[in-house]
C-alpha cells in the first residue's frame, strides 16, 4: 500500500504547529508525546499502522473551525477520526497530518419528539442515540455491529449500513441535517428538523464521503417509533444455494423483512462455538430473518416466510418465541467477526455488493478461490441486499500471508464487480480498495467524483491517500479540452 | 433558438460538447411539465431528452429498473405495476399546477427536480430511490455513478448530487431506481374539524406509532372543500387525513387502532375510514397539488403565486399563521407538516408590498429560521427578480456555486435555472 511520499517541510515544522494549535484549543488537547499517540495509528483494518504528526481534540464546533482554518493556511493536512473502528483505513493517519479527534464533541444536543429527529454532536456512538430516545418508544435504526463504539460523525463519513438497513435505509436515508466545517474554516448548517434540504443535496454527498469533503461537527438524525412486535425466524439449509432461493423468494413474494442475514457453514459454526446462540450445527447456509410490526401482521408474515423455506428446502425451521430468543438469533450473527478471529489469528473482513440472484454462483467462486490461494474463508451477509462479508483467514506472522488475503480479497471484490455489483457496500473505500477503484470506473467517472471533492478541498489537505488511485490536482482537471465551435453531428436531430 | 432532439445517449454528449465548446447555453427538458419550476434559463437552445423514453433491464426480483430519463412516468408506472411493483418515492405529477396537461412528467424531470408525493414520510425522498444515473456533465463527459445495488458506498454518491440539481450540472442519459411492492390494500383515516395547530399535533401523535404511517395530510376548510369526498367531512370544515398501506388484515388492524387515537383526541369531530378506492383518489389529488391546478390554457398564465414550504412540523402551523396575516392563504399540510404548499391571495390582487416580490421577503421572513421556502409557481418576470430558491449564506452559496463551476464550467446547463449566478 503506497501513501504519498510525507511532506518533509510540514514535519520540520511541527514544533511550530504543534505550539499554534495549543493557542487555539487547551493545552492538554493537543498530543504529540509518541506514547499518547499510539493508540491513534490505526483504525480497524489495524494491518496498517502510521504515527500521526500530531492528534488534536476540539471540543466545539468553533475549535474545529479554528483549527481547520489553521491548517489550511499552514498547508497541514488533516484527518478526521471518530472511534477509529473503520474497516477500510479511512482513519489511517498520516505521518505529515494531524489527526482531528471528535471524540470529545459527544452531547445530544436535543431530541424532538414532534419531529422525531435527534440533533447530536459527531462523537456520540451510534448506540447512545437510541438508547436517549428508547424510554419513549423510539430508536435510530441504521445499526452497525459496532454501534457500541462507532460514532455518528463516522457513520455519516462511512454511510454505514446494519442489520435492519433492509427495511428502513442505510445512513443516508437516515440523516436530515448537518452542520459541516470546511477546510477553510467555514461552517455551513445543511437541512434540519425538515425532511427536505435546500440547494444541492450536499448533504448526500458528505454522507459516504470518508472524511474527504468537511468535518461533521453535527448532525440531525430520523427517529424511528418502535415497531410493536419483532419476532426473528432461524432458517437452516443444506446448502447456499437453497438459502439463496429463499431470500429470491420472500423478496419476490412482495416482502421486505426488517432484517435478512446469511451465514455459511463455517461462519455459523464458529459463531455457535463464540455465543452458544442455539444454531443448527448439521447445516451449510444459516438465514435469520426478522419481522417486525403488529402482531397480526408479523404472526401472517412468519407463517408465509416459513412456507418459502420450507418449499426452499429448508431442514431447520425456528422462530422466536420470545425477544430474549430473538436477541439470542442475532447474538451469533452480530458476534460473527470476534467469532471469525477465534479461528484464526487475523482475519480480513471483505465487503463487495452483489445483485442477490448472482449469490449462489459468487459463493461457488469464493470457495474455488480459497482453494487456490489455499486460505479459508467464512462468509456473513446481508442477503436482503446482497452485500457480502467474506472474511478471510490468515496469519500475518506466516510471510506473505497478509498479501495473500490481499489478493484473494481483490479477486472477490472484481468478482463482485463483475456480476454487476460494487466493492464495497458499507465499510467504504479508504486506502483498502482505493486503487481498486478503476475496476468499477473509467477514468472519466473517477475525473467527476475528483472534480466534487475540488469543489470542497481543492488543496487536497483533507484525508488524501483515501478513496482515490491518483489525485488529480485541481487546475489541471478545471481545464476545458475544448474542439472546435460547429455542431459536429451532421446526424443529430433537431427542429 | 434551435431545439436539439437527441435519440440515444451518444447524441446527448454530441449535443452538450458542442454547446460547452461553442459556449451556447441549453434549457434541457424532457416533459416539459415543470418549465415554470424554477428561476426563467437564459438559453440559447433547447435540448430535448424526450426522445430517450426506453425502459431499460427491469429486474422485478432484484427491486430495481432502469430507464432513460424521457420515459413519461405514466409508461413507466404501468410497467412496474404489471409486476405488482411501484416507485415507491410516489412522484407527483406537477404539470396540471402549471396549467398543463396531467400525464406529461418524466423520469428524469422528477429526480432531476427531486419530487417525492405523501409518501415521503415513510419510504423517503425521490433521491433516496435513485441508485444510479449515466449521465453527461456540462463539460461534455460522459459518466457514470452508482449502480444497481441498493447498498452501495464505492466513492462518492454523485447520484444524489444530481437529483434535485435542476439540470444545471449534468443532463442524465439513464437513471436506475429502486422498484418496491405494491401495497396489497390500503385505506385513510380521516378525522374532521381539527384547526391547523391541532392537526399537526395529531399528526405528530400518529407518526409517533409504531402503525407504518404511509401519508400524513391536512386539508384546512377551502382545500376540503374542493377535493375531500364529502362522507369524510361536512362542508366548511378541515380534515386531517392518515393513510395506511400493507397487508389487509395489517391496515385493517392499525386503522381501527388509529380510528381510537384519534377520536380520544380533544377537539376533533367524527374519526371517519375511507375505503381503498377513495382514498387513492385524495392521496392522488394531494400528491399533485391539484387544489391549486391552473385550469388549460387560463387567462392568467401563472395564477396567484404558490409557495412550497419545506418545515420543521411543529413550527409550520405558526409559520402559515403569521403569513396568513399579511394575505390571505391557502395551504395544504403534506408529510405530517413538514410540507406546507401555500398559495397566496384569494382570486383578488395581492396586497402592495406582496404584489412586487410575491411575497418572498414575508414568506421567507415568517418562517423564523425553521424551514426554507420555494416559489413553485410566479410569473417569470417574478422568478427572473425574486430568488426562487432559498438564499444561501455566503459560504454555502460560495460552495454551490464552486460545485456548479466543477461540473459546468462554462455555465451552459440551465444557466441561472437555480440562481440568478449558478
Ligand atoms: C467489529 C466491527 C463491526 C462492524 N460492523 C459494521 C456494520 O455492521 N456496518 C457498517 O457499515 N460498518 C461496520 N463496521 C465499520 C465501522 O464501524 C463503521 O465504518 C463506522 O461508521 C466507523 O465509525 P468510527 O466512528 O469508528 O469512524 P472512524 O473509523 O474513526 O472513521 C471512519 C472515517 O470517517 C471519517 N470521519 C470520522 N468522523 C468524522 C467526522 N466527524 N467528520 C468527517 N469525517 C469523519 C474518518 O476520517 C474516516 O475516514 C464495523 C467495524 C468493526 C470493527
Amino acid at each position: 500500500m503506497k501513501m504519498p511520499a510525507p511532506d518533509q517541510a510540514v514535519i520540520a515544522r511541527r514544533r511550530e504547529i504543534v505550539a499554534a494549535l495549543r493557542r487555539i484549543v487547551a493545552a492538554d488537547a493537543v498530543i504529540d508525546r509518541e506514547d499518547a499517540m499510539r493508540v491513534y495509528e490505526a483504525d480497524g483494518l489495524t494491518a496498517y499502522r502510521q504515527l500521526p504528526m500530531i492528534v488534536v481534540l476540539p471540543e466545539t464546533t468553533a475549535e474545529v473551525a479554528a483549527v481547520m482554518r489553521y491548517c489550511f493556511d499552514a498547508n497541514v493536512k488533516v484527518v478526521a477520526r471518530g472511534a477509529g473502528t473503520s474497516l477500510s483505513g479511512g482513519a489511517l493517519p498520516l505521518a505529515d497530518g494531524i489527526v482531528l479527534g471528535l471524540a470529545r464533541l459527544n452531547k445530544i444536543l436535543s431530541v424532538n419528539y414532534e419531529t422525531r429527529t435527534a440533533t447530536v454532536q459527531p462523537g456520540v456512538t451510534n448506540l447512545a442515540v437510541t438508547q436517549a430516545v428508547e424510554h419513549r418508544g423510539f430508536y435510530y435504526a441504521p445499526d452497525p455491529s459496532s454501534q457500541i463504539a462507532c460514532t455518528i460523525g463516522g457513520n455519516i463519513a462511512e454511510n454505514s449500513g446494519g442489520v435492519h438497513c433492509l427495511k428502513y435505509g442505510l445512513t443516508t436515508n437516515n440523516v436530515l441535517g448537518l452542520e459541516v466545517v470546511l477546510i477553510t474554516g467555514e461552517v455551513v448548517r445543511l437541512g434540519g428538523e425538515m425532511l427536505e434540504a435546500e440547494g444541492y443535496d450536499l448533504i448526500g454527498v458528505l454522507t459516504g464521503s470518508e472524511g474527504l469533503l468537511g468535518v461533521v461537527t453535527e448532525v440531525t438524525v430520523r427517529l424511528l417509533p418502535k415497531p410493536e412486535v419483532a419476532r426473528a425466524l432461524l432458517l437452516g439449509f443444506p446448502s447456499s444455494e437453497q438459502a439463496g432461493d429463499c431470500v429470491a423468494g420472500v423478496i419476490g413474494g412482495g416482502i421486505i423483512p426488517a432484517g435478512m442475514e446469511m451465514m455459511d457453514g463455517p461462519a455459523i459454526r464458529a459463531a455457535e462455538d463464540f455465543v452458544h446462540a442455539g444454531y443448527p450445527l448439521d447445516v451449510e447456509a444459516l438465514l435469520i430473518v426478522e419481522l417486525d410490526g403488529p402482531e397480526a401482521e408479523v404472526a401472517d408474515l412468519i407463517a408465509r416466510v416459513e412456507a418459502i423455506a420450507r418449499h426452499c428446502g429448508a431442514v431447520n425451521v425456528r422462530a422466536s418465541a420470545s425477544d430474549e430468543e430473538r436477541a439470542r438469533f442475532w447474538a451469533g450473527r452480530k458476534a460473527a467477526f470476534p467469532a471469525a478471529g477465534r479461528l484464526s489469528p487475523d482475519y480480513y473482513v471483505m465487503d463487495g455488493t452483489i445483485p442477490r440472484k448472482q449469490l449462489a454462483h459468487v459463493l461457488r467462486r469464493i470457495a474455488e478461490m480459497s482453494e487456490t490461494f489455499g486460505l479459508r474463508v467464512a462468509n456473513v451477509f446481508h442477503a436482503g441486499d446482497g452485500n457480502l462479508h467474506p472474511l478471510i483467514l490468515y496469519d500475518a506472522n506466516q510471510p506473505g500471508e497478509l498479501e495473500t488475503a490481499e489478493r484473494f480479497g481483490a479477486e472477490i471484490l472484481k468478482l463482485c464487480v463483475s456480476v454487476g455489483g460494487v466493492l464495497t457496500g458499507e465499510h467504504g473505500v479508504g486506502v483498502e480498495k482505493r486503487d481498486l477503484m478503476p475496476v468499477q470506473y473509467t477514468e472519466v467517472d473517477l475525473d467527476q467524483q475528483q472534480r466534487l471533492k475540488c469543489a470542497f478541498d481543492p488543496h487536497g489537505l483533507l484525508n488524501p491517500g483515501k478513496m482515490f488511485p491518483v489525485l488529480h490536482r485541481c487546475a489541471e482537471l478545471g481545464r476545458m479540452h475544448v474542439h472546435g465551435g460547429q455542431l459536429p453531428f451532421p446526424d443529430l436531430p433537431r427542429f | 433558438m434551435e431545439t436539439l432532439t437527441p435519440r440515444d445517449d451518444r447524441q446527448v454528449l454530441e449535443a452538450v460538447a458542442w454547446a460547452a465548446a461553442s459556449e451556447r447555453p441549453l434549457e434541457v427538458r424532457a416533459g416539459a411539465s415543470k418549465l415554470g419550476l424554477g428561476r426563467p434559463v437564459d438559453g440559447d437552445h433547447t435540448l430535448d431528452v424526450s426522445g430517450l423514453n426506453a425502459l431499460g433491464l427491469y429486474e422485478p426480483e432484484e427491486l430495481v429498473v432502469s430507464a432513460q430519463p424521457g420515459i413519461g412516468l405514466a409508461t413507466l408506472e404501468r410497467e412496474l405495476a404489471a409486476a405488482g411493483q411501484m416507485l415507491a418515492f410516489e412522484p407527483p405529477d406537477l404539470g396540471p399546477l402549471y396549467g398543463g396537461a396531467p400525464g406529461g412528467a418524466t423520469l428524469g424531470g422528477v429526480i432531476a427536480c427531486n419530487l417525492s408525493g405523501p409518501r415521503r414520510v415513510k419510504d423517503g425522498a425521490a433521491r433516496d430511490h435513485l441508485l444510479g444515473i449515466a449521465a453527461v456533465s456540462g463539460r461534455g463527459e460522459a459518466f457514470k455513478s452508482g449502480g444497481r445495488v441498493v447498498k452501495n458506498v464505492t466513492g462518492y454518491d454523485l447520484s444524489k448530487l444530481m437529483a434535485g440539481s435542476f439540470g444545471t450540472l449534468a443532463v442524465f442519459t439513464e437513471l436506475t431506481v429502486r422498484a418496491l411492492p405494491r401495497p396489497e390494500d390500503t385505506a385513510t383515516v380521516a378525522v374532521s374539524g381539527l384547526g391547523d395547530a391541532e392537526a399537526l399535533a395529531a399528526l405528530a401523535a400518529v407518526l409517533a406509532t409504531p402503525y407504518e404511517v404511509a401519508g400524513a395530510a391536512h386539508l384546512p376548510a377551502a382545500v376540503a372543500d374542493r377535493i375531500a369526498p364529502a362522507a369524510l367531512a361536512p362542508a366548511g370544515l378541515p380534515v386531517t387525513l392518515v393513510r395506511l398501506e400493507g397487508f389487509a388484515p395489517s391496515v385493517a388492524y392499525r386503522a381501527e387502532r388509529l380510528v381510537a387515537l384519534l377520536a380520544a383526541r380533544p377537539g376533533g369531530g367524527t374519526v371517519v375510514r375511507l375505503d381503498a378506492a377513495a382514498s387513492r383518489v385524495l392521496w392522488l389529488a394531494i400528491r399533485d397539488v391539484s387544489p391549486f391546478a391552473l385550469s388549460p390554457g387560463g387567462d392568467v398564465p401563472a395564477g396567484p403565486p404558490v409557495w412550497k414550504l419545506s418545515i420543521a412540523a411543529d413550527r409550520a402551523a405558526a409559520a402559515v399563521a403569521r403569513i396568513a396575516q399579511a394575505v390571505p392563504v391557502e395551504a395544504i399540510y403534506d408529510w405530517g407538516g413538514a410540507l406546507v404548499w401555500l398559495r397566496l391571495g384569494d382570486g383578488g390582487a395581492l396586497p402592495a408590498g406582496v404584489a412586487d416580490d410575491a411575497g418572498a421577503r414575508m414568506v421567507r421572513g415568517a418562517l423564523g429560521g425553521a424551514g426554507h421556502a420555494t416559489l413553485v409557481r410566479a410569473s417569470a418576470m417574478v422568478r427572473a427578480a425574486v430568488p426562487v430558491f432559498p438564499v444561501q449564506p455566503g459560504p454555502l452559496a460560495d460552495l454551490t456555486l464552486r460545485v456548479k463551476q466543477n461540473f459546468d464550467t462554462r455555465r451552459i446547463l440551465n444557466p441561472g435555472r437555480m440562481y440568478a449566478d449558478a
